[in-house]
């Protein structure tokens, strides 16, 4: 699903994040990506995402290398993806009305035209517990609110590759549990491809059945850990899970 | 918000004042407002009031539109290029504070005594304002939602379209509100030059030629129903355009 081949990639005037950088993620699989602040974890999302373009090397999903946004991945971040102007109904309408915008080119929307249009949103945002807050305003919702209503306008559009870039971060403890459980649900239920970024060990643990470590830059190599039960029920209390976070624990320190 | 019956109120005040002075001054230079409104009604009805109203209007509506028309897109793209801001932002810098009023005889000499003279010195008053806080307002829009908007196929004209533009709505709004009086005052003295039609010209008219005070107060108040009239304009698009705006 994603390659990234020999991928170089330097902010300007910096040393580079990634050189020389392999990394492959199978259809389906659920990445987390966990490594210290400055590592590169968003930098590989946004050139996971198509809004970044590596200096050497490429990045390729479903087999073709990017040279935009893909319109079949979906983007997640931490905070101020909506649309401060927009009520929730045309936030989580605004990936239709974009590709409406242009049509179906094949270059910002797909050239199948699936007209599922709003009934689809609707369709998300009464899955998501949102029904009756439509004609909110983001500032109006709580922030597990505002990121469902993310979750809604990403989904509407019917990803296969789904990126978040630390999601639920700035939520507190039981919506954010409750938030992971739903993103486990639709991972399994929509046979999507995953890879959550994130900072928080118990995070990665619970929703990456494979772990990506990033270290301080330069990253030359992909550090992985397997992780094959993450989201089976009771995980988060089986010694597995445990001896899987103090093991994260110990490898961040060294990193 | 202010509320309706607030206006209405203070309105009255006003009135009341405007009455007391008159009655204290005692002195033809300050009629009371009776006598100003049944000036204005004559003036209206038998005199030339409206076709002066009317010249004035269009040219400070044209002029708001043609500053917003041109503003708003170079403030856009201002603000979202940080390679043209680089380039015209020193320009801007230097020539926002300059007095635009002072260039009246400049813009009188080049463009003629027209109406395209007059629409031209509104517009350099109003283009600099609007455009600079346009520019401002997109340059304060957060990168992660730019990118996340882009993320979901948007390219440069989508983005323009959902959100530089919305996001700017309330910043033009703001720049109308400030000025709608501005472009007023500089409409009166545009007109007090080298034209025969106009409420600056009517006003001054009667002030000194004629000395016909009471049509001269017609003149002003037409002049302030006008500057009020777009005010609350402005105010009545706010709620169509801005609601998620309202009570910031």
């Amino acid at each position: 699903m994603i390659q990234c081949e020999r991928v170089t990639f330097a902010y300007p005037q910096r040393p580079p994040v990634f050189e020389d950088f392999d990394w492959r993620a199978e259809r389906g699989d659920a990445w987390a990506v966990i490594g210290p602040s400055g590592c590169g974890k968003s930098t590989l999302l946004s050139l996971l995402a198509g809004l970044r373009f590596p200096n050497q090397g490429r990045v390729c999903v479903d087999g073709e290398e990017l040279k935009r946004p893909r319109p079949f991945t979906g983007l997640i971040i931490q905070d101020y993806g909506l649309l401060p102007w927009a009520t929730v109904r045309q936030n989580a309408e605004l990936g239709l009305h974009l590709r409406d915008f242009y049509g179906a080119d094949g270059v910002h929307a797909p050239r199948e035209a699936r007209r599922a249009g709003a009934e689809s949103a609707t369709a998300w945002l009464e899955r998501l517990g949102l029904s009756g807050l439509e004609d909110q305003y983001p500032s109006q919702l709580s922030g597990g609110q505002r990121q469902r209503t993310a979750i809604a306008r990403t989904l509407a559009l019917n990803p296969d590759l789904l990126l978040m870039d630390e999601p639920f971060s700035s939520l507190d403890a039981p919506t954010r549990d409750g938030l992971q459980a739903l993103i486990l649900d639709l991972w399994a239920e929509k046979n999507l491809t995953l890879v959550i970024v994130t900072h928080t060990i118990e995070e990665a643990a619970i929703l990456g059945r494979k772990i990506l470590l990033l270290k301080t830059p330069p990253n030359r190599e992909a550090v992985i850990m397997e992780n094959p039960w993450a989201g089976a029920p009771g995980y988060r209390d089986s010694s597995e899970y445990l001896a899987l976070c103090r093991e994260l624990r110990s490898r961040l320190e060294q990193a | 918000m202010i509320r309706r019956k607030n206006l209405v109120w203070s309105g009255l005040a006003l009135l009341a004042i405007w009455q007391a002075l008159s009655w204290l001054v005692h002195q033809p230079i300050l009629p009371g407002p009776v006598e100003v409104a049944e000036a204005f009604w004559l003036e209206l009805v038998h005199g030339d009031l409206l076709a002066h109203f009317a010249a004035s209007l269009w040219r400070v509506v044209a002029s708001t539109a043609l500053s917003i028309l041109v503003a708003v897109p170079a403030g856009l793209v201002m603000g979202q290029s940080r390679r043209v801001n680089v380039i015209f932002s020193p320009v801007v810098y230097l020539t926002y504070p300059v007095p635009k009023v002072v260039l009246v005889p400049v813009v009188l000499l080049f463009f003629g005594i027209g109406d395209l003279a007059k629409i031209i010195i509104i517009f350099l008053v109003l283009f600099f304002q609007i455009l600079v806080l346009v520019r401002d307002q997109a340059a304060a829009l957060r990168p992660e939602l730019i990118q996340s908007v882009r993320s979901l196929g948007a390219g440069r004209r989508a983005l323009f379209r959902f959100v530089y533009l919305p996001a700017c709505a309330p910043a033009i709004l703001t720049a109308l509100r400030q000025s709608v009086g501005t472009a007023v005052a500089v409409l009166y003295v545009t007109e007090s030059f080298a034209t025969r039609l106009g409420l600056g010209y009517y006003i001054s008219l009667n002030a000194t030629t004629l000395a016909n005070y009471p049509a001269m107060y017609a003149g002003i108040v037409a002049m302030g129903l006008m500057g009020l009239g777009m005010y609350f304009g402005v105010d009545a698009l706010e709620k169509r355009i801005a609601p998620w705006n309202r009570g910031n």
